[in-house]
């Protein structure tokens, strides 16, 4: 009988250690699965997969960038001579314009001689360059070269300016815009939401009467409990209108409005840290000040403030993680349009909601797939740094916890 | 500036900002039940959506959210509390301690389109278990251990600790101790903490979007494997790609409407009781 208590306190024990070690397990997990998909971005063709780019065999050119192979099919780069190649016209060729060129007789019955013919318009064409499947690339022909697929590289990612990953033939997967898109957006949410909140935690815990208190703790609380798509629709259907009008901009959806709503949505976060940190003001300190014949504004600006000062930094970063980290309402008012900003009232892209409106649309494990998995690792390590400074800032000052 | 005077401009200030950020709720939760008000009724909970969800009701997506609550929550709620019990009550200020302290706090500060992403990986993909309630609910199970665990151990720290040494002192062995007395006294505060942890998955969208939410789906799950309609996704999408968003709009407000109810009157409920004991 004994025994089994025994065994059966041995069995909890571990039942119980096993549970505490679920949370850490995750984050691992996480970072694995995250990193394992993101990262096999880098070793992946800049063209999309299945296709080819040739060029005729005289041509000098070695290696397209995918931004080159983007610009000369856009035909904004027209000449070889500015790409890397020698003398004349750049000729793009599609596939689907062999089509047009051959009939299906001479195309044969089951496109068994697509490949010799492709070969036939590339040796007449000595600056075409052409974007055709693999599996009829004519390899026999000693007038095609094919050119070996550029991989996408670290530097193309994060230093591109241009997101577009579903392009033909080379989806461009420049993150700037976005990450610029995100840091416009919750930077200027934290511009209105720091002064706003700061203003209410020092009315709390220094105006406010006990009843006023009372009333306002919840309200702050259930400002922290609304669901974020709730958010999104409220901007979508009251403040974009607004902004649209009081403006007279072409459409509300725009970083402002998105700002407007992540201000809404961090104050709870900035307000209740804040108000916490000025409560843990020691009572010798404003008595010290008052018996000096400050007032209590000077009181509070002079000593609670900056004594306070490292617990709101901590709702500030902690406040910038919530808003960095939004989804739902930030894809909903923001507008989505992935170019770099260059003013509050235009529609941006953050992070966030460009995994959320293009997962469902990636097929799993392509590039566009797996870039989305590259921005989660991205917003995994900025909400780590964040949730680590934080941490540290709080800790600088003794008996203080988040 | 006599400084009088400059307080008094000061502490007015503080006082509108106060009332604005009261006034911002009210305006809020005002928009939202005015506007819905009109649109609850019987057979807007109970009916499933019709003419391409711009009449009828969202009957299955309030039946889908409430299984995810309840296979989140299943999932969450002993691990949680087991993880909770085991940091406080065996592992007592041990680094593992800290360590697990430091990943339960990360683990509540990644956003939760992360863990969408990571279910689809894990559970949608290399699990198999495909868009399904089982998906959907390891998910959210995840985002809300945090909060799960945080509450439970903060409940468990509030017993002296000579409830235990006494009980041990009678003879009862640890487990027993935790058992009879520390988990009984615990009990209504982590009861609070599973109400917040209710109100908290019903309200999430970003991480069922792409590990169980379907955009449309006029019948009952009838598995852990089925796919199912969701309120916060529902909203979002009558709300931002209906086949008719103007003719939606009403939908849009009572769905709104609804899960504002559900995930205010969880928090509510939470707060009730704290007060209570």
């Amino acid at each position: 009988m004994k025994r089994l208590r025994r065994i059966a306190e041995r069995l909890a024990e571990a039942a119980l250690t096993l549970s505490g070690s679920i949370a850490s397990l995750a984050i691992l997990l996480i970072i694995v699965f995250l990193f394992k998909e993101g990262l096999g971005l880098f070793g992946s063709s800049a063209v999309e997969k299945g296709y080819a780019l040739c060029v005729h065999s005289s041509n000098p050119v070695e290696q397209l960038a995918p931004q080159q192979v983007k610009q000369i099919f856009d035909r904004e780069l027209t000449l070889w001579s500015e790409a890397g190649g020698s003398g004349g016209e750049i000729v793009t060729f599609r596939f689907d314009e062999l089509f047009a060129l051959y009939s299906e007789e001479e195309l044969g019955e089951s496109y068994e001689l697509i490949p010799q013919r492709l070969g036939e318009v590339i040796a007449r064409t000595p600056g075409i360059i052409a974007f055709v499947p693999e599996e009829y690339l004519p390899y026999h022909n000693r007038e095609v070269k094919a050119l070996p697929a550029a991989k996408i590289s670290p530097a193309a990612f994060f230093g591109g300016r241009e997101w577009l990953p579903t392009a033909t033939p080379a989806p461009q997967f420049g993150v700037l815009p976005l990450i610029m898109g995100t840091v416009w957006v919750s930077l200027f949410a934290i511009l209105i939401a720091l002064p706003l909140g700061l203003g209410v935690a020092i009315y709390m815990s220094e105006l406010a009467g006990a009843r006023t208190r009372k009333l306002l703790k919840p309200t702050i609380e259930l400002l922290a409990g609304i669901p974020s798509v709730v958010y999104g629709f409220f901007g979508l259907a009251v403040l974009a209108p607004l902004i649209r009008q009081t403006l007279r901009l072409p459409v509300g959806e725009t970083a402002f409005a998105g700002s407007l709503i992540l201000a809404i949505m961090a104050l709870p976060t900035i307000i209740t840290i804040a108000e916490d940190a000025m409560r843990r003001t020691p009572l010798a300190m404003r008595e010290a000040s008052l018996a000096l014949g400050a007032t209590p504004w000077q009181t509070i600006y002079r000593v609670i403030v900056p004594y306070a000062s490292s617990g709101i930094m901590a709702a500030v970063v902690l406040g910038t993680g919530r808003a960095i980290g939004e989804t739902m309402a930030v894809l909903m008012v923001t507008g989505n349009a992935a170019v770099m900003p260059h003013s509050l009232f235009q529609p941006v892209r953050t992070i966030p909601a460009t995994i959320a409106a293009e997962l469902g649309e990636a097929p799993a494990g392509g590039a566009h797939y797996q870039s989305l998995f590259l921005l989660g690792c991205i917003l995994f390590i900025i909400t780590m740094l964040i949730s680590a400074s934080a941490e540290c800032i709080a800790s600088r000052n003794p008996g203080k916890e988040i | 500036m006599n400084k009088k005077t400059e307080q008094k401009i000061a502490f007015a200030i503080f006082r509108l900002l106060g009332l604005l950020v009261a006034g911002v709720l009210f305006w809020i939760l005002g928009f939202i039940i005015y506007n819905g008000i009109s649109v609850i009724s019987w057979d807007f909970l109970t009916a499933a959506p019709a003419e391409g969800m711009t009449a009828g009701g969202i009957f299955p997506a309030i039946a889908g959210t409430l299984c995810l609550v309840a296979g989140s929550v299943t999932l969450a709620f002993p691990i949680g509390v087991m993880s909770a019990v085991y940091m406080n009550e065996y592992a007592g200020g041990s680094w593992v301690v800290r360590f697990i302290r430091v990943m339960t706090n990360n683990l509540g500060s990644i956003p939760s389109i992360v863990f969408g992403l990571f279910g689809m990986t894990l559970f949608v993909n290399t699990l198999g278990f495909g868009d399904s309630i089982l998906a959907g609910s390891c998910t959210l199970g995840l985002l809300v251990l945090p909060l799960i665990i945080r509450t439970t151990e903060e409940s468990l720290k509030a017993i002296p600790s000579s409830f235990r040494t006494g009980s041990l002192a009678l003879g009862a062995s640890k487990l027993q101790t935790i058992r009879k007395v520390v988990l009984p006294m615990a009990f209504p505060n982590i009861v609070t903490g599973l109400i917040l942890s209710i109100g908290r998955v019903s309200g999430e969208t970003a991480p069922i979007l792409f590990t169980v939410a379907a955009y449309f789906l006029p019948k009952l799950p009838d598995s852990l494997f089925s796919q199912v309609m969701a309120l916060p996704y529902h909203l979002y999408v009558i709300a931002t790609s209906g086949t008719d968003i103007e003719a939606s709009r009403p939908i849009a407000y009572g769905t709104a409407l609804v899960l504002i109810a559900i995930v205010l009157s969880m928090n509510l409920l939470a707060a009730t009781l704290r007060k209570l004991k």
